[in-house]
């Protein structure tokens, strides 16, 4: 069996296996934690701070207007890679065929050249996020091994799909096998590291929103 | 390398220029052919005189050609090379001393050739293998004269100056080798060392690939510069993706989805359809087949990785390179995904499940714990 045969046969299938298992495990443990009862009177009705609740998604994802000068950039720089990102993985016509033999349904994508500039742009957005990490005293003191490699095995997919596109480094069968090996990795990781925020941001804000909102605060 | 001092004619024996020259070829003419034959090989310009030159003051060198479990498509790929053609080649400028499809004697007078030839030319003939080589029932899966095919095999590399694979089952076992190989098929370089082996791979191999790798063996006395599968780098360097006249489409995203649909009319890039040309290498692209005429691309078929070792069980040849693979079943199917995911998301909602019972019942004993603690206080 070649390179590229175990990337995408065993190697895959196990990742997947590892990533669904691990999603599910962790969202389950989540879900089912014991939550100290509120013996406190609602101040709002279940309606309004289930509302609420919803409202805080979308009101936590962009900075608060006093915080707008010192975090903004920061915030923008994220969603510019992460729209990258779902740009590169989504419309890019090899994707579009794994994710189609995957799932069974595909749909139109991007010239390659199109996906070629916006993989550049947010690999140069990711180096930035690396550098705002690695010089920001706060957010450096904030970060340990998982915020390291999270990004690591993140970027390493970036570097080598790009590598495969462009064709540079080795053959383009030994490129793409060791990308698909990268997304194996990035698989195996997912579930165990901080890339789980993918299913744990909205619904953490979500209900942070919800119980401020049953408590009368503002959310 | 191939030692040239074996090739120097005997005494009244011709070399290839004199009896080119009686057959009518003077030099110019014979330069030309080589010429032709050094460009279709990729070789510097010089070439094609340095191998005129070298061809014309030297005794035709012996081949002999070894077919094993095969289909004859690679010999019929052969005959139907156009630069250089066949009869020049072996008429002109080898001697095939032995071929078992071509030769007009057989049986024992056969078998005759073949030994004559290996005693004669002991350390200088090249063998041209043909076919993978069956080890199973001990060899008796192919047997020509009483023999099988890996011992006639052992015995022919043992004099041999350089191998030349044929297709890709001498090469890499090929459709034979394919799971489940009943008939325990090798290729040569699984059976024999010791010599220089040359795999000019595919299903069948471009005739002019075959005959213009043994040209550039006989004729230079030097085994051309090969990749990681000993395939000639001059043919096998570059992937049918990169050479493609679809390529463009590729790059703009233009993809046909089905063989009858208006993208597969316009010509746009087979990708989806499964055509493996990123990962092939070969001259598919630029030499064509049939005297140049067209490859299958062009005919609106898929490449299907034929000189790729173990083509035959990398998965369906009509889904795209990137698709997943799960083994002998081919492409993982959206259901085969579901299953998975469904068995896999049970077993995670079981650990999560006793995760988080874990956690409440230690939950519960601290507050017990606490609790007690608070009593005693009072």
């Amino acid at each position: 069996m070649d390179l590229l045969s175990f990337a995408r046969g065993p190697a895959l299938k196990v990742a997947l296996a590892v990533f669904c298992a691990g999603v599910v495990w962790r969202i389950a443990a989540f879900a089912l934690l014991r939550i100290r009862r509120d013996l406190n009177r609602p101040r709002n009705s279940l309606f309004k701070y289930l509302g609420a609740g919803l409202y805080t998604i979308g009101t936590r994802s962009w900075p608060h207007p006093e915080f707008i000068r010192r975090t903004g950039a920061g915030e923008a720089l994220g969603y510019s890679y992460h729209m990258g990102l779902f740009v590169v993985v989504l419309l890019f016509a090899p994707h579009i065929a794994f994710l189609g033999s995957l799932f069974g349904i595909t749909w139109p994508g991007l010239p390659n050249s199109v996906i070629t500039v916006i993989a550049v742009i947010s690999l140069t957005l990711f180096l930035a996020v690396l550098f705002r990490r690695v010089t920001s005293p706060v957010i450096r003191m904030l970060s340990n091994f998982d915020d390291y490699f999270s990004w690591f095995i993140t970027m390493l997919v970036m570097v080598t799909g790009l590598a495969a596109t462009a064709q540079i480094g080795a053959r383009y069968s030994t490129l793409v096998a060791v990308h698909i090996l990268s997304v194996d990795v990035l698989l195996l990781w997912f579930p165990f590291g901080k890339l789980m925020h993918a299913f744990y941001i909205f619904p953490s804000r979500a209900i942070n929103g919800a119980i401020l909102a049953r408590k009368g605060a503002a959310s | 390398m191939i030692t040239r001092d074996a090739a120097t004619p005997a005494s009244g024996q011709l070399s290839v220029g004199e009896m080119l020259l009686a057959h009518g070829i003077g030099r110019r003419g014979f330069i030309k052919f080589c010429t032709a034959a050094a460009s279709a090989m990729a070789l510097p310009p010089w070439m094609g005189a340095a191998m005129a030159e070298q061809l014309r003051n030297a005794a035709r060198p012996s081949v002999v050609y070894l077919s094993f479990q095969e289909c004859t498509g690679c010999f019929e790929s052969f005959t139907r090379s156009f630069a250089p053609t066949i009869e020049n080649l072996i008429f002109n400028v080898i001697s095939l001393d032995y071929d078992d499809t071509l030769m007009a004697a057989a049986g024992d007078a056969a078998e005759a050739a073949l030994a004559s030839a290996m005693r004669d030319h002991f350390g200088n003939y090249v063998v041209v293998v043909d076919g993978s080589i069956p080890t199973g029932a001990g060899g008796a899966y192919c047997t020509a004269g009483g023999r099988s095919a890996v011992d006639t095999l052992r015995e022919a590399a043992k004099g041999a100056s350089a191998i030349i694979c044929v297709g890709t089952c001498s090469s890499f076992g090929g459709i034979p080798f394919a799971d489940p190989n009943p008939t325990g098929a090798w290729p040569v370089t699984a059976i024999v060392g010791g010599v220089p082996i040359i795999n000019v791979s595919g299903c069948p191999p471009i005739p002019e690939v075959i005959t213009g790798t043994l040209l550039q063996l006989v004729s230079t006395g030097q085994i051309p510069d090969l990749d990681e599968h000993r395939r000639p780098k001059a043919f096998f360097g570059n992937t049918i993706h990169d050479r493609c006249y679809r390529r463009p489409f590729f790059d703009a995203g233009k993809f046909a989805k089905t063989f009858d649909d208006e993208g597969a009319r316009n010509g746009w890039c087979l990708y989806e359809l499964g055509c493996k040309g990123p990962t092939t290498f070969n001259a598919c692209a630029t030499l064509k087949w049939n005297g140049g005429t067209s490859f299958p691309i062009e005919s609106g078929h898929g490449c299907l990785g034929c000189s790729e070792p173990g083509f035959w069980d990398k998965g369906s040849f009509y889904s795209a390179e990137s698709t997943p693979q799960w083994g002998k079943a081919g492409e993982a199917t959206p259901k085969q995904v579901v299953e998975l995911a469904g068995i896999t998301a049970g077993v995670g909602a079981v650990l999560g499940t006793a995760s988080a019972g874990v956690s409440r019942l230690r939950q519960a004993s601290r507050q017990k714990a606490a609790e007690h603690e608070h009593q005693g206080d009072e």
